[in-house]
């Protein structure tokens, strides 16, 4: 092997190995499962190398080197059918994997203290390893086969953690309602590729981007829509999203890790691996920005009504992921990846400062429970919170960090994701062929940042600010805000890191307009631009340099006005009032948010339900009493005959059995002899 | 090596003996072992020496002598790329069945056990066997051990279900016999100095052509035995039976191997024989094959029983195998043929695993279950890698398979229809939902019923015996290229020269008189142009 081949493969191999060790020594030695500082420290190291390396190959890289193409084997080789187990390092899956194993590294380290007195904290890291393993193989497969193998892998991976307390069957339930509805979209993405093959007959990305004139128009609006289903149902968007608020019931690391940083970015990723391919198909480009801007204001009202910290969470996670879908379908294939990266540094951060804020409430609960008092609480409902802000300052600083920069103020990370993926959605109704679509959706897409703004301050405010409202709320806890205290280094430094990428992670992608106002010639400040541009295939931008002026300021002042209206509404302990007030303005529409548009329900009333009581009473009886039915009648009808015959037989099996026997051997002694 | 390939089928006979000499329970059980793990070791050097690059011709080739000088039939056997891997996967079960039954038998061992060895030597015979009254032969003893391994050690309900096993079986057999027979002088009068031949060579080979209405009724006599074996909607109706009371090593002989004769019976048999009428009923096949598949899946979510659950999967994961055979390309056959293999491996596997919870809770009834995987953490893994195995994960052998024929159905000329191979894919979303759930039902949830609080983990024996299922499981996923080299050549081969003989039975049949039926059927007229096309181009 190649020295550069052996480097690259202990990217992929060395999470694999982390997980073997730890998995196979967990399982097989009960003794090992006791030693968590050597289980997380095999299992960090395992996703802190290949960090390293990737930054070294991130390094060794410019814009416009060509991809390095790594094959280890052959994976399958029979007739025309061939594909490889070989990797692709280029512009995008290199920056992809040093967010994956960069934040993966850091979820290790925050997990170390998270989880310490988790009993199952060995299989816990082993999972977590098997995860960063099957997602690198997702970003960095040469083709789609290879991607799918990592696809399907990290919803594996998905099902167990989402599971990993299974006693519980709520959280098992939600494991598997994750792993079926993301099958849903895999069946979609298995006809794209049986589409694909068929057409260039090969999976490598190289032919089939190199070969896109062969595809019929036909075939390209299917596949593109085939893997556009499959890209729902990992990224979570209608009408597969509703397996992700649910997915919550894993450990908040892996909601920060899977749930919000890297696998439910799948989707996106596939779909600007692809993008030239899309941009040959505006119709299917259309649709999914459709159905990005829907996701994303959908889930934004829903999360407004939630009181559950994961909660609002997981419903902004899927409102952020519909705004990557909408930037795919209006030609921003790098802005979407922009807000992929920026994302994955507050969201972790978000999500790993609420398991931050959930660990010290369960640390209430628990201490109450040592001084003997029964008192039991949803330690994830914000409504026992507040004003945690005095007992957790870390946690609260770097919460409040990521929020100010989801909620899009200048010049945060999300800030300047948003305003592109903004930016490129009203684009998209300016290019040649666009349409008016587009500029409805950056309406809606605008309403949603408005939207996020308020929701995520509510939930900052409602939290951190005011007073502990569990002392009020349970009378016997009262006092028990002196068992809130701050959380250890190993969970608060990652807090910082990503706090710190969440400030400047924006300065990636500044957009180019900023300076050419004033310089009038190509200015080349978006770094991430300039790093994708052999990939992606995005629409050029068509606007006045004033008309992005404007949207960037209205994009401005909407945040703004969101975070204002929160703080009104937020800041002193009135969140219920003001949640009640919100209900008694909207009434019924209200009510449809708080209950997620009733999607569980449908799902399960018009597809679940009947299918299990069709296949249980009708498939199952039909089977029982007309299949064997028609057997057993036909069997009757010969007995009845034979019965005739009766007294020429003996009537027992065993002994024509044995006369068989005996007429087999003399046969076989005649044949050899 | 033609010895050895000799020992192979008829050394477990030889255990048979030892078994009743042996004075003890343990040294039946020991020497069942031995003879059937060195039936194994004798058999890899045939794995290691065949040569892949002729993968179509037979090797280590034994021919017997013909019954008489008019009569061409013989013991002919040999091992060529469609029956290598079976043959294969035949003698590595061997082992695993013997240790699985371990402790669990609780009356007659030296039956069972002999049992068992004759239903290796069958089944070895059947996959070996190029004469087909030989195959034939070894096709029909194989189902009286497994009769009396129902009817004997089975559950409350054998009797029944044995009988149900046997007779139905046995009666598709008995019209393919007629069939054969036909075939014998049929082609008997075409190869010369004889008046009855079931040489395979001579029978495959473009000498032999059988006329189409002809091939039209041999076709279904044949298929129908099959089918009925696979077994294909709506076929399988004994199978669930069978399965629930057959003991674990019945089910997994069964599941593992036995079904697999009658898929491979339609590859070996009915392809190079009847190539027109294969060709002409692959849409209908293929729609069985896609009803089996949904049908089998939604009878499986339902089922409370697991075993039966199980046994349901099976005919779903066999409709792929169906689906796979009548797309006849390579992709697709070849990945029929990978995925008998995965089929034995996972849901062996699968039935080694219900047996084992079985062995200690005697129920396998869902609702008995649940939260079980607190006490039993290695147990959970293996099942875990099973389930995952036959839901198709990527990475593990189920998926090579049913991508392969999915992928392979796709884009078949036969059917020329995508239909079949979307509708298929459905059942990989299904496969999920009734695998999942089964396995959240008895393993999560909360451990409250007393006897369940009382379960052990597997022991050594146990964790042995999945052991090595695994490792295949995990190896044909990540290289199947080990595996599916071996019928690479052949399937390639044997589509075009059936391709090439349906062709040329066409052109005979232009200068016959054949019934109006027969005529549109196949039509003769119209089609010969286009399918001359599609052989030049694959």
């Amino acid at each position: 092997m190649e020295s550069a081949t052996a480097l690259f493969s202990l990217i992929i191999a060395l999470p694999l190995l982390g997980f073997l060790i730890n998995g196979l020594t967990g399982l097989f030695v009960e003794s090992y499962r006791n030693k968590k500082q050597l289980i997380g420290s095999i299992a960090s190291t395992a996703v802190f190398i290949p960090f390293v390396i990737a930054v070294y190959f991130f390094i060794n890289m410019n814009a416009g080197s060509e991809a390095l193409i790594y094959k280890l084997f052959t994976w399958m080789d029979v007739g025309t059918f061939s594909v490889d187990v070989a990797y692709r390092v280029d512009q995008l899956s290199v920056m992809m994997t040093m967010v994956v194993t960069g934040v993966g590294f850091l979820i290790h380290i925050y997990s170390m203290g998270y989880m310490s007195h988790d009993e199952g904290y060995w299989k816990f890291f082993a999972y977590l390893n098997l995860f960063i393993f099957a997602m690198l193989n997702l970003v960095l497969g040469n083709n789609l086969l290879l991607l799918f193998l990592g696809w399907e892998g990290v919803g594996v991976c998905s099902y167990l953690l989402i599971g990993f307390w299974y006693t519980d069957m709520a959280k098992s339930d939600a494991a598997k309602k994750a792993f079926i509805y993301n099958r849903i979209g895999d069946f979609a993405f298995l006809i794209a590729m049986f589409m694909v093959f068929q057409t260039v007959g090969s999976l490598n990305f190289d032919v089939i981007l190199g070969n896109l004139d062969s595809f019929t128009e036909g075939y390209m609006v299917a596949i593109g829509l085939l893997m556009f289903v499959g890209a729902t149902g990992k990224s979570a968007q209608i009408p597969l999203f509703v397996w992700l608020p649910d997915a919550m019931a894993g450990p908040t690391p892996v909601s920060a890790l899977i749930h919000a940083a890297t696998m439910v970015t799948s989707g996106i990723y596939l779909i600007s691996r692809m993008s030239p391919m899309y941009a040959m198909i505006p119709e299917v480009m259309i649709i999914i920005s459709v159905i990005g801007a829907l996701t994303a204001i959908v889930a934004a009202t829903i999360a407004i009504t939630q009181n559950d910290i994961k909660g609002v969470l997981a419903y902004s996670t899927v409102s952020q992921l519909g705004y990557m879908f909408l930037a795919l379908g209006a030609g921003g294939f790098t802005a979407a990846m922009f807000h992929v990266v920026t994302h994955a540094f507050f969201k972790a951060c978000l999500f790993l400062g609420s398991g931050s804020v959930i660990h010290a409430m369960e640390h209430v609960e628990h201490g109450l429970h040592k001084e003997g008092k029964d008192v039991h609480f949803d330690p994830q409902d914000m409504r026992f919170m507040g004003g945690l802000k005095k007992y957790m300052p870390s946690t609260y600083k770097t919460f409040l960090i990521a929020t100010v920069a989801i909620a899009g103020i200048p010049p945060l990370a999300g800030f300047f994701s948003k305003d592109e993926v903004l930016a490129m959605t009203m684009n998209a109704g300016f290019v040649d062929g666009g349409s008016w679509v587009y500029m409805m959706l950056w309406g809606v897409g605008i309403i949603t940042a408005f939207l996020t703004a308020f929701y995520m301050f509510r939930l900052t405010l409602t939290t951190f600010h005011g007073s502990f409202k569990l002392p009020t709320k349970i009378k016997e806890a009262a006092g028990s805000e002196k068992f809130l205290h701050e959380n250890p280094w190993n969970m608060t430094t990652p807090l910082w890191i990503l706090a710190v990428l969440a400030v400047f992670g924006g300065f990636l992608g500044v957009p180019n307009f900023i300076v050419e106002t004033f310089t009038h010639e190509p200015a080349h400040i978006n770094l991430l631009h300039d790093w994708l541009y052999k990939i992606n295939a995005d629409y050029i931008i068509e606007m006045e340099h004033w008309v992005e002026w404007v949207l960037m300021a209205v994009s401005i002042l909407i945040a703004i006005s969101g975070v204002w209206l929160a703080f009104r509404m937020y800041n002193n302990d009135q969140q219920e009032e003001s949640d009640a007030k919100i209900a008694s303005r909207f009434g019924g529409l209200y009510s449809v948010w708080k209950d997620k548009y009733n999607l569980d329900d449908v799902y399960e009333g018009l597809v679940a339900n009947p299918t299990v009581k069709f296949s249980d009473k009708v498939l199952a009886v039909f089977d029982m009493k007309v299949v064997d039915g028609i057997v057993n009648a036909i069997a009757g009808t010969v007995r009845l005959f034979g019965s005739l015959f009766r007294y020429l037989q003996t009537g027992v099996v065993s002994s024509y059995a044995l006369a068989f026997v005996i007429g087999v051997i003399v046969i076989l002694y005649l044949m050899i002899s | 090596m033609e010895t050895l390939l000799n020992i192979t089928i008829y050394l477990p006979l030889l255990g048979i003996p030892l078994i009743l000499l042996s004075k003890n329970e343990n040294m039946k059980k020991w020497s069942a072992l031995l003879v059937t793990s060195a039936t194994f070791l004798i058999s890899l050097p045939l794995m290691f020496n065949f040569d892949v690059v002729n993968s179509g011709a037979a090797q280590y080739l034994t021919e017997g002598g013909r019954i008489s000088s008019t009569l061409d039939i013989k013991y002919l056997v040999g091992l060529d790329g469609l029956s290598l891997l079976l043959f294969m996967l035949t003698t590595f079960m061997g082992p695993i069945v013997i240790i699985s039954s371990w402790n669990s038998v609780a009356k007659h061992l030296s039956g069972y056990l002999a049992m068992l060895l004759l239903l290796q030597t069958a089944s070895l015979g059947v996959f070996a066997s190029l004469d087909l009254l030989v195959f034939y032969v070894f096709f029909e003893l194989s189902l009286i051990p497994m009769y009396f391994l129902i009817g004997i050690w089975g559950g409350s309900d054998r009797i029944r279900a044995t009988l149900k096993f046997f007779i139905y079986t046995l009666v598709g057999s008995l019209i393919m016999l007629v069939g054969l027979i036909y075939v014998g002088y049929d082609a008997g009068s075409v190869m010369s100095g004889v008046n009855f031949t079931l040489d395979w060579r001579f029978l495959s080979s473009d000498i032999y052509q059988i006329g189409l209405v002809e091939q039209t009724y041999l076709f279904l006599a044949f298929a129908l035995a099959f089918c009925i074996k696979v077994p294909l909607f709506p076929f399988h109706t004994w199978l669930p039976y069978a399965h629930t009371e057959a003991p674990t090593a019945g089910s997994v002989v069964l599941a593992a191997i036995m079904l697999k004769m009658g898929t491979y019976g339609l590859i070996r048999v009915c392809l190079p024989l009847f190539p027109n009428a294969f060709m002409e009923f692959a849409p209908y096949m293929a729609t069985l094959a896609v009803i089996g598949i949904i049908y089998g899946a939604l009878v499986a979510m339902v089922q409370k029983d697991v075993k039966k659950l199980v046994a349901y999967s099976s005919v779903s994961h066999l409709g792929f195998v169906v689906l796979g055979i009548f797309a006849l390309n390579t992709v697709a056959v070849q990945g029929a043929i990978i995925q008998m293999v995965n089929h034995g491996l996972s849901t062996g596997a699968l039935f080694l695993i219900v047996g084992m919870i079985y062995d200690r809770r005697h129920t396998r009834m869902i609702k008995d279950f649940g939260g079980i995987a607190k006490r039993m953490p290695i147990f959970t893994v293996m099942f875990m890698i099973a389930t995952l195995a036959s839901i198709g994960l990527p990475g593990l052998n189920g998926f090579v398979g049913e991508f392969l024929i999915l992928n392979g159905s796709f884009f078949s000329e036969l059917y020329d229809n995508k239909v079949f191979a979307i509708l298929a894919a459905s059942g990989v979303i299904l496969a999920a939902v009734y695998m999942l759930w089964m396995f959240q039902r008895v393993m999560f949830g909360p451990l409250e019923n007393e006897e369940n609080k009382k379960l052990v983990d597997l022991n050594a024996r146990e964790i042995g015996l999945l052991v090595p299922l695994v490792i295949f499981m995990f190896w044909i996923g990540i290289h199947p290229v080990n595996f599916t080299k071996y019928s690479e050549n052949q399937v390639t081969e044997l589509i075009i020269t059936s391709k090439e003989k349906s062709l040329a039975v066409l052109e005979t049949s232009k200068t016959e008189d054949l019934p109006e039926w027969a005529n549109s059927f196949y039509g003769v007229d119209e089609k010969t142009e286009s399918e001359s096309l599609m052989v030049s181009t694959n």
